[in-house]
C-alpha cells in the first residue's frame, strides 16, 4: 500500500495551496436533481395545459475520494450522462449540490466554472468524433493549455505534451506528435484524448463509456491506463457505463441508476456478488459470461424502462419489479444500509431488501 | 458433413480500392452449417465478418470480386452471379444487418415493411400477407396492432424486433445476423438473444450470429469461428474454444474480455491486425502473438483438425490444453 501512502501525501502537499480539507472527499454530490421542461405546443400553451417535466435525474447522492474509480451503470434514459454533464456544468441542475474539493459549483456562472473547468476533464465514448481531424496529436494535447493559457513557453509546453503522451502510453511520443487522427487506431486516438485532458493535470476524471467504441483487443489497455492514472495521479475517476463486467473489474465501487436514481451503490465486489436490490440482480443476471458452462437463466424483465416524464408513483421500479408487494405502489423507498449486506457503505433502496 | 445445409468452401473476397490494388478482405473461408444450429462468427473490426456473410447474401457491392462457393443443399449459389443468388435471397437464407433499428423506413408503417417481401417474393400478397404480418409480429413478441405504427414509435428493441420479424417474412431456413444487439441496452440486448434463440428452437431456423462480443456468442451458440485478418483462424464448439483453445488468438481474445465474476487480469493484445492490402507472409497473427516460433514467419498456417469438431490455424496447436497453453505464456 506504499502507492496509497504516496498519493495521500502529494494530496496534502497540494492542497496546502488552496486551504482545503485534504481527507475530504474529491467530489460530493448530495440531493442533486436535474429536471428539463418538455416543449409544449403551442395548443398545449394556448389551452393552458401545464408544463411536464423530465426528471433526468431526481435526488441523486455520491461521493468520490482522491486515487478512486466509481462506475455509475445504468441503461439509456437513466441520468447517468445528465449526472455527469450537470458535473460539467453543460447542464444546470434543478436542486442539490455538487462539492469539488468542497466548494460548491452546481449552477455556477460560466466566468466562474471556466477556471473550475481544469480540474475536470471529460473523456467522450467516440474518439473518431471528439478529436479535430485537422489538428496533429500536438495540437490537440496543446490545445488546452492554451485555452487556460497555462504551459509556459513554447518549447516548456512541447515538453508537457511529450510527457503527457508517454503518461497515455503513447511510447516514443515524437512517433505520434505529428500525426492526424486518421492515421491513429481507435485505442490510439482515446490515449491522445487522454493525454489531452491530463496536460491540464485534473482532479477530477470523468469518463462516458470511455472504450465501447473501441476493440476488445484494446479495450483493456485503455481501461489499464485510467486505473494507473487514479493511483499514479491521484485523480477520481468517474466512468459511465452499461458495461458491469466492466465495471466489476476496474472500478472501486459501482452505482447503479435506474429512471434518475440511484437504486443501489457499494463496493464494485458486492454489488457483483451480493446485489441487494431486485433491478441490480436482473441486470446482473443478464451479462453475458465468457464461459458457456456458466450459462444461467438470466431474469428478463419485459420492455424497457419507462421514460422519466411518467415517473411511476412509489418505488419508480415497482411497475417491472418482479417481487414487488402493495406498498411498493405507494412508498418510495430511502437508499439505506440493508441488514444483508456486510459493507458499511453499501447501500440499496428496496423495502425488502 | 455433405448433408449440410450451408457449406461455405474457399471463399475469397477482394474489394478494388479507387486508387488502384485491392483488399483481400476474406481469405479462404470455410465453414458448413446444420439446419437449426446457432453459430457464432467473432472477430474484431475488419476482420472480415460482416463480408462473409454479405458474400452469403450476394449483397457486396460492384467493387468486390468473390471467389469460391456456398453451397446450399450441395448447390453452388455463387455459380451464376446475381441471378443465381437472387431466388435463395430473403426466401432462404435472411439477413438482420447491423443497426437494423435504423434500417426501417421511417414514413412507411411496420406492418407495410414487413409484408413488402412478401409480395415481391410471391409468398403472399392482400389479406394474406396481413394476416402473416399480424402473425410474424406476435412471433417476435409485439402486438399485431403495431402493424399500423410508424418505426419511429417504436423503441430500440421494439424496432430491432421489427426487422427480425421483416427477415423472417418469406420463412428462410438461414438467419444472418450481424451484430444485431451491439447497439442496445443490456436488457433489451438479452431479450433479443431470448428471441433469437427460441426462434432457431422453434421454427428450426439455422442462425449466423456475427459480433465482436465473445460473451453474446458463450451464452448463444453451440459453435463457432474465430476470424483474424479474414480468415477463421479456429473453429469448433464454444465450450472447447473457451475451454481448450488452440489459437493464442483465441485464448488472447478471451482474456481480453472482462468477466462479471472473472478474478484473472483483463489483457490487452498488442499490436495491430496486418494490412489486408498486401500479402500476408506467414502466420497473419504472428506479430501480436505470445508463443510466436520462428516457423510462424515462415510458413501460413492451415486450418487444420485439433479435437472433435474442432479446428485451428496455429503451428503449435495440438492438444494443449487451455492451462498449459496460459503457463507457456507465462
Amino acid at each position: 500500500m506504499t502507492g496509497t501512502g504516496e498519493a495521500q501525501a502529494r494530496a496534502d502537499a497540494s492542497a496546502g495551496g488552496g486551504g482545503l480539507a485534504a481527507r475530504g472527499p474529491l467530489l460530493e454530490v448530495t440531493d442533486l436533481t436535474a429536471h428539463y421542461p418538455v416543449r409544449r405546443g403551442l395548443t398545449q400553451v394556448l389551452t393552458g395545459r401545464g408544463r411536464r417535466w423530465v426528471h433526468a435525474v431526481d435526488g441523486i447522492s455520491f461521493a468520490l475520494a482522491r486515487g478512486e474509480m466509481m462506475a455509475l451503470v445504468g441503461e439509456s434514459g437513466c441520468g447517468k450522462t445528465t449526472t455527469v454533464q450537470t458535473i460539467l456544468g453543460m447542464v444546470k441542475p434543478t436542486g442539490g449540490a455538487i462539492r469539488l474539493n468542497g466548494a460548491d459549483i452546481a449552477g455556477l456562472p460560466e466566468h466562474r466554472m471556466r477556471p473550475l473547468r481544469r480540474t475536470v476533464q471529460m473523456i467522450y465514448q467516440d474518439p473518431y468524433e471528439s478529436l479535430d481531424p485537422r489538428f496533429r496529436v500536438r495540437e490537440t494535447v496543446e490545445e488546452p493549455m492554451l485555452v487556460h493559457s497555462i504551459g509556459g513557453s513554447r518549447p516548456q509546453r512541447r515538453e508537457e505534451i511529450v510527457t503527457a503522451l508517454e503518461q497515455a502510453g503513447l511510447t516514443p511520443a515524437e512517433m505520434y506528435l505529428e500525426r492526424y487522427p486518421h492515421e491513429l487506431s481507435g485505442g490510439q486516438r482515446q490515449r491522445v484524448a487522454i493525454a489531452a485532458s491530463l496536460v491540464l493535470s485534473p482532479d477530477l476524471l470523468l469518463a462516458d463509456e470511455p472504450v465501447s467504441m473501441l476493440d476488445v483487443s484494446v479495450r483493456a489497455g485503455v481501461l489499464a491506463l485510467l486505473d494507473r492514472l487514479r493511483r499514479d495521479a491521484d485523480m477520481g475517476i468517474l466512468m459511465i457505463t452499461h458495461d458491469l463486467s466492466t465495471a466489476a473489474h476496474f472500478a472501486d465501487r459501482i452505482a447503479v441508476m435506474y429512471l434518475g436514481r440511484i437504486v443501489e451503490q457499494g463496493p464494485a465486489g458486492q454489488i457483483v456478488r451480493n446485489p441487494q436490490h431486485p433491478y441490480t440482480k436482473a441486470l446482473l443476471s443478464v451479462v453475458p459470461k465468457r464461459d458457456p458452462r456458466d450459462r444461467t437463466v438470466p431474469q428478463i424483465l419485459t420492455g424497457e424502462a419507462p421514460d422519466p416524464i411518467d415517473v411511476p408513483p412509489g418505488c419508480r421500479f415497482h411497475p417491472r419489479c418482479p417481487v414487488a408487494v402493495d406498498r411498493c405502489s405507494t412508498d418510495d423507498p430511502r437508499l439505506r444500509q440493508p441488514a444483508g449486506v456486510t459493507a458499511a457503505d453499501h447501500l440499496a433502496a428496496c423495502h425488502l431488501a | 458433413m455433405s448433408s449440410s445445409l450451408l457449406e461455405v468452401i474457399d471463399l475469397h473476397v477482394w474489394f478494388d480500392l479507387p486508387r488502384g490494388g485491392q483488399v483481400h478482405a476474406v481469405q479462404g473461408v470455410s465453414f458448413g452449417l446444420e439446419a437449426g444450429e446457432r453459430f457464432g462468427v467473432v472477430g474484431e473490426s475488419g476482420c472480415g465478418k460482416t463480408t462473409t456473410i454479405l458474400a452469403l447474401m450476394g449483397l457486396l457491392p460492384p467493387t468486390a470480386s468473390v471467389a469460391g462457393q456456398v453451397c446450399l443443399d450441395g448447390r453452388n449459389i455463387l455459380a451464376g452471379g446475381e441471378d443465381s443468388v437472387r431466388p435463395h435471397r430473403w426466401k432462404d437464407i435472411a439477413m438482420v444487418f447491423q443497426g437494423a433499428m435504423n434500417a426501417l423506413n421511417p414514413v412507411k408503417k411496420v406492418g407495410w415493411q414487413i409484408a413488402e417481401p412478401m409480395a415481391f417474393h410471391g409468398v403472399a400478397e392482400g389479406a394474406a400477407a396481413r394476416k402473416r404480418t399480424a402473425e410474424l409480429l406476435e412471433l417476435v413478441g409485439i402486438p399485431a396492432a403495431a402493424a399500423d405504427r410508424y418505426p419511429h414509435e417504436f423503441s430500440g428493441g421494439m424496432r430491432q424486433r421489427a426487422s427480425i420479424a421483416m427477415a423472417l417474412a418469406c420463412e428462410p431456413r438461414i438467419l444472418l445476423a450481424d451484430e444485431p444487439t451491439t447497439a442496445l441496452d443490456v436488457m433489451v440486448q438479452a431479450q433479443i438473444l431470448e428471441l433469437l434463440t427460441r426462434l432457431s428452437d422453434e421454427l428450426g431456423l439455422a442462425l449466423i450470429l456475427v459480433t465482436h462480443d465473445l460473451p453474446v456468442v458463450a451464452q448463444t451458440c453451440e459453435r463457432a469461428a474465430v476470424m483474424y485478418a479474414g480468415e477463421i483462424v479456429e473453429t469448433g464448439p464454444m465450450d472447447a474454444l473457451f475451454h481448450q483453445p488452440q489459437h493464442p488468438y483465441t485464448r488472447l481474445l478471451f482474456a481480453a474480455t472482462p468477466d462479471l465474476y472473472g478474478r484473472d487480469a483483463v489483457v490487452s493484445i498488442p499490436g495491430a491486425p496486418p494490412r489486408l492490402d498486401r500479402e500476408i507472409t506467414g502466420c497473419p497473427f504472428r506479430l501480436r502473438c505470445d508463443v510466436v516460433l520462428d516457423r510462424c514467419a515462415a510458413e501460413r498456417p492451415a486450418l487444420r483438425p485439433v479435437g472433435l469438431y474442432h479446428q485451428a490455424a496455429c503451428h503449435r496447436s495440438g492438444g494443449t490444453h487451455r492451462s498449459d497453453a496460459l503457463a507457456e505464456a507465462k
